[in-house]
């Protein structure tokens, strides 16, 4: 007993010096509140990434064109989308395209198109880098077997460039996860865009954006761990050399 | 035409914010870089409570999003204590200097690690210090290594520094804002013009990125 008082006393004179206001009540109340958005925030991740994935394929098309102009003009667009803000990209998208081609999307689909699309310029340099690593003798049995373009592709080329990134673009999905909450700016209701409204509500911003925060650490750092065992495993499996791909971003 | 015209009209206004968002750069910049090399260094201790303990900080902030950290940093951490940190700026710069210094922590090192064991061996043989080993031998070849990742963190820390608008900061964007609500003739380009802007900003980083990267491949066999 005379030691909890004495814990008691202590505890009193840290406070003194540092006044912590947290209440335990509003982080339980605001838990549940938040976790609501969790199946917002998933699905428009798993739809972008899906999106990015494809829209990837057509950034390294149109890189392997060989014409000096066409390939100036994709290099320095692909620069443009990836180096201006994602946050501006998706006011733009949501404000100006409305006015400039009469078309509305929901915030939805423009988040979906916006960040699809920003990270779809990573991707592309990720398939890219895959394709360069396949063999100069691979190429070349594809023209002595006499192979069509899309047996090319389908049988050869893409099956041995491919795999090699998987590690590469499990990060992008990572990465992609943490820029998802920008579109509570405009207006999708994720894990953000609730913790605000929890926040303004009672007026207690500090329990719920750590919830989100807590949110984010449980599902972004197990799937960290799984993409580094994944990445030990394809480094057994290809070989360090293959795997070297540089990390354009 | 009208989008040269809304370029004349616009520019003006957006460089009223172009200081905030290169203070805000050029601060987190250096905060961040100062941090990896100390985390980067840290991690490499050989105590385990060191290393635990930067292990934390580097996977809780890799883990959870800049803008959480950003809004955390701002609204939650002065309720937490009763106190300001300073102004929003330096919150801001807290926030982006902290979790890009988690990320770049790691590139310091695996370029540390990245360094062939041969060099250490070799700073035994010469009979050096563990301090001269790392500031002569194994320093410099893993710096080299580091330069061209760097210049890439530096254009992503340009396009983070967007985001200090949502907090309340009169940045580039925030004046941008501010035109669009204002004035409806302009509504429609004010945002390409704000990328424009954002771009002609990052011009510079890309080439140093490209410059860095010659210079990190120049003499070394790969």
């Amino acid at each position: 007993m005379d030691l909890l008082s004495y814990w008691d006393g202590f505890w009193e004179w840290v406070r003194q010096f540092i006044p912590l206001n947290w209440k335990w009540d509003m982080f339980f109340q605001a838990f549940p509140f938040i976790s609501k958005g969790l199946k917002v925030t998933a699905g428009l991740t798993i739809i972008t990434y899906i999106f990015a994935l494809l829209f990837g394929f057509v950034w390294t098309f149109l890189r392997r064109i060989p014409n000096k102009y066409v390939n100036f003009t994709v290099t320095w667009t692909m620069e443009f989308i990836r180096s201006t803000p994602p946050l501006v990209q998706l006011y733009f998208m949501f404000y100006s395209l409305p006015l400039i081609a009469g078309i509305t999307l929901s915030p939805f689909t423009v988040a979906v198109l916006t960040l699809g699309m920003h990270f779809s310029t990573y991707i592309g340099e990720v398939y890219r880098s895959g394709i360069e690593a396949v063999e100069e003798g691979q190429w070349e049995a594809t023209t002595a077997l006499n192979m069509s373009t899309y047996q090319k592709w389908t049988k050869v080329i893409l099956p041995q460039a491919i795999p090699p990134t998987i590690p590469m673009l499990g990060n992008y999905l990572i990465i992609m996860f943490k820029e998802i909450p920008l579109v509570s700016t405009i207006g999708v209701v994720g894990i953000l865009h609730l913790a605000n409204d929890f926040g303004s509500l009672h007026y207690r911003f500090l329990e719920a954006f750590t919830v989100v925060a807590i949110l984010f650490l449980i599902l972004s750092y197990p799937s960290a761990l799984l993409i580094n065992k994944l990445e030990e495993k394809m480094n057994g499996k290809y070989g360090k050399e293959n795997l070297y791909l540089e990390e354009n971003n | 035409m009208i989008i040269i015209n809304s370029l004349i009209e616009i520019f003006p206004q957006l460089l009223r914010g172009i200081g905030i968002t290169i203070v805000i750069l050029i601060g987190s910049a250096i905060f961040s870089y100062v941090t990896a090399f100390i985390a980067g260094f840290l991690r490499l201790s050989k105590r385990k409570f060191i290393r635990g303990a930067t292990t934390v900080y580097v996977e809780i902030f890799r883990g959870t999003s800049l803008i959480v950290q950003l809004f955390w940093f701002s609204y939650a951490l002065p309720m937490l204590f009763g106190i300001r940190i300073g102004s929003d700026i330096l919150a801001a710069i807290l926030a982006i200097s902290l979790n890009y210094g988690a990320y770049m922590s790691e590139i310091v090192r695996g370029s540390i690690l990245a360094v062939s064991k041969g060099q250490t061996e070799a700073g035994i043989a010469l009979n050096m210090t563990p301090f001269q080993r790392m500031r002569l031998v194994i320093f410099p070849q893993a710096v080299r290594m580091m330069l061209p990742e760097f210049g890439n963190y530096l254009i992503q820390m340009l396009k983070a520094t967007s985001l200090v608008s949502l907090i309340g900061l009169t940045d580039v964007l925030y004046y941008g804002n501010i035109l669009r609500s204002s004035n409806i003739a302009i509504e429609s380009t004010v945002y390409f013009v704000i990328l424009i802007f954002f771009f002609l900003l990052a011009l510079p980083l890309i080439f140093l990125t490209r410059k860095l990267e010659e210079f990190s491949k120049k003499g070394v066999e790969t």
